[in-house]
């Protein structure tokens, strides 16, 4: 079966600064091959010795057949793990697995679709772009960021979309904004159908709720979420998990790497991320005090 | 040379070899199996199941520490029924041995437990998670407490179905564990699973508080081999005849090894896992090369040798010339 996942060793191509991130390219052939948008990777950090266990999970840039398949992520070197992959060099070996998770599902039409994305976050649209642009859809773009530097790919986003607004809080790049407050008129102007998002928790709420607004699907990616809690990248550690309500009105907690990352904007409870809420499934009952129950 | 021979026992039940997922790191099966053929395990030790589902705790529920993971899960799951009605026929279509854990929160719910699964079958053993809070004892772990453990453990072999062994599950932070372990056995337990994770505290720096919401956690991965087998060596000297699985930070062959050696005759992998999908079949392989390596013929031959006096240990355990970790920056092709 070709779209499960394989766990690999891939070797570095190159690693390179864009703006205030990092864009790593891995030869992986396997993974490359399998990839839909909108799935990630486990990264293992630290070498083969390392007393790091924790899999850093990343949405994909851009998969491309040169070099026999590589795969390109972007991320921020913030954290230990994060600066061990910023300074890995060419022919380097890592231990990557992928594709995990669920792709964004495609409209089946050629509609008008917008395509959010925050930080780093925006880097996993561009797989989406080029896969909607084949299918004649139209890709409007709107990218955000704190600084100009920390808005990823908006030269790219002028050239492939159909347009590309920009906003930063700080307004060194494109409009003194934030995400949220030029969403309504981009849905406006361009008549989007559908609503993709990636990036920052808070903004795929912001897309999400808009989208209601306005009567539109919204697909959001919590990759970042996922970033933050997840252990494993592969659905058996359970740490990853996030409220969702179902098709029944009963709320679940699921896993935002294998039931996502591309989740319904519509049904994540996002104000209860980071709790389980009192109606979830399986919640701790009001009596647990009582019960003296592990809740 | 011929490669060692990897059958193992624990107590009635016979396994191909002597590799276990450990309760709680293998998901529901179906996740691994997208890595690696199930049947290549001894057997595969289900998320501790529970009467009713749970959601477990709230995010953040894991901290990467040093060597090792915190976490503080809840023990979430689908509960008993979504268990037998989803996650277990999936595993017995597969044809893969299935030890089902089992948790509660109170006696009567351990017996609960064993009584629904008295008439499913798939079932290669069930453990016990002795490592629950008590709610009749103020939420406190009945695996700390000789009289707590061997009661649910009693509960569970009376409901449980004859002939299936029963392994008890112990945690590492008590005084004695040989005490809780031989109260188990008295109470009717075919063998022991130890250990399971310790308690431990990590704090976030950039929030200033706790770093997971549960507060403290479970200490898992290689930073608790030490304790692991610690405990595993204690517990073989005292009850030499009782079958023991090893869990804590297995994550190679050697490790793998290191818990036979101390007494057990099986070994599971948890955190591992999580790192590392195919985990088990390459520890499986690295053992089984350590075995011939050494010129062990057997699994059973090692099981706690780690006892025997320094005399009687077989001369040629140190295998020469000694295996170069191959260093995964520089592959076979080194750049001219
Ligand atoms: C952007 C977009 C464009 C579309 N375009 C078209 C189109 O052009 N033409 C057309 O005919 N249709 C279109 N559709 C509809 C689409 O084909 C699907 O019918 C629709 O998306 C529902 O299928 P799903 O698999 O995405 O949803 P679901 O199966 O409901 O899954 C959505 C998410 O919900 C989560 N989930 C699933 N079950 C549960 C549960 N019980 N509890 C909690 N969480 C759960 C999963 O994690 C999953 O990621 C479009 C939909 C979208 C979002
Ligand atoms: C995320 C996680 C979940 C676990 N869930 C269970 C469980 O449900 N039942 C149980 O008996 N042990 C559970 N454990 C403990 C493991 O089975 C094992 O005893 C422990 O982690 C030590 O082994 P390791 O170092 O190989 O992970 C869990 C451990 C982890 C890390
Ligand atoms: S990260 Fe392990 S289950 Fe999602």
């Amino acid at each position: 079966m070709s779209d499960t996942p394989v766990q690999t060793s891939a070797t570095v191509l190159t690693v390179r600064q864009v703006q205030d991130y990092h864009a790593l390219t891995l030869v992986a052939p396997a993974i490359a091959e399998r990839f839909r948008p909108g799935q990630f990777v486990a990264l293992a950090v630290g070498g083969e010795h390392t007393a790091r266990l924790v899999r850093r999970c990343f949405g994909v840039y851009e998969v491309k057949p040169d070099y026999g398949g590589t795969v390109e992520l972007v991320f921020a070197d913030r954290e230990p793990g994060t600066a061990w992959l910023a300074g890995r060099r060419s022919r380097d070996r890592l231990d990557l697995v992928g594709p995990l998770g669920r792709p964004f599902r495609l409209p089946r039409d050629p509609v008008s679709c917008l395509l959010v994305g925050g930080g780093p976050g925006g880097a996993a649209l561009f797989a989406l772009a080029d896969t909607l642009h084949r299918r004649g859809c139209q890709v409007h773009f709107v990218l955000g960021g704190p600084s100009g530097g920390q808005v990823f790919g908006s030269r790219m986003a002028r050239r492939i979309g159909d347009s590309a607004t920009v906003t930063t809080e700080d307004g060194s790049l494109g409009e003194k904004a934030t995400v949220r407050d030029v969403l309504p008129r981009v849905i406006q102007e361009t008549g989007a159908d559908v609503v993709y998002g990636c990036g920052p928790t808070d903004l795929l709420r912001s897309v999400t709720q808009v989208a209601g607004e306005y009567g539109l699907p919204s697909q959001v990616s919590v990759e970042s979420f996922l970033r933050e809690t997840g252990a494993c990248g592969i659905g058996v550690c359970m740490t990853c998990m996030l409220p969702m309500h179902g098709e029944d009105g009963v709320t679940r907690m699921v896993r935002a790497c294998a039931d996502g990352p591309v989740l319904r904007g519509d049904r994540v409870r996002w104000g209860d991320l980071g709790t389980i809420p009192f109606d979830a499934l399986g919640a701790p009952r009001v009596l647990a005090v009582a019960e003296g129950g592990d809740a | 040379m011929n490669t060692a021979l990897m059958e193992t026992r624990l107590g009635g039940l016979e396994l191909p070899n002597p590799l276990l997922t450990a309760s709680g790191c293998g998901g529901t099966g179906r996740e691994l199996a997208q890595f690696f053929d199930l049947n290549r395990l001894g057997a595969f030790v289900t998320t501790s199941v529970t009467a009713r589902p749970r959601a477990g705790r709230p995010t953040p529920r894991m901290a990467e520490t040093p060597s090792g993971l915190l976490t503080a899960m809840g023990l979430p799951g689908p509960g008993i029924e979504g268990f037998v009605e989803r996650d277990l026929p999936w595993l017995a279509e597969q044809g893969v041995r299935t030890i089902v854990s089992v948790a509660g929160n109170s006696v009567e719910e351990f017996g609960e437990l064993a009584r629904r699964l008295r008439g499913v079958p798939g079932i290669a053993a069930i453990e016990v998670n002795v490592a629950c809070p008590n709610v009749e004892d103020r939420g406190r772990m009945f695996a700390w407490h000789p009289g707590a453990a061997a009661a649910v453990v009693r509960a569970v072999r009376t409901h449980a179905r004859p002939g299936v062994p029963v392994l008890a599950k112990l945690a590492p932070d008590v005084t004695d564990i040989v005490t809780i372990a031989l109260a188990c056995v008295d109470a009717g337990a075919d063998g022991l699973t130890l250990i399971n994770t310790i308690e431990g505290l990590a704090i976030d720096t950039g929030t200033l508080r706790p770093a997971l919401t549960g507060v403290s956690g479970g200490l898992s991965g290689p930073a608790l081999r030490p304790v692991a087998l610690r405990c595993v060596y204690q517990v073989h000297a005292a009850l030499p005849g009782t079958p023991i699985v090893g869990v804590g930070g297995v994550a190679s062959g050697l490790d793998a090894l290191e818990f036979l050696l101390a007494g057990a005759s099986a070994v599971a992998v948890g955190t591992t896992l999580f790192h590392d999908p195919t985990a088990v079949p390459r520890i499986l392989r690295e053992l089984e090369e350590a075995l011939t390596a050494r010129r062990i013929a057997r699994v059973a031959d090692v099981v706690g040798l780690a006892h025997k006096p320094a005399g009687h240990v077989p001369p040629q355990v140190r295998p020469e010339p000694p295996v170069p970790v191959p260093d995964p920056g520089e592959a076979k092709e080194k750049p001219s």
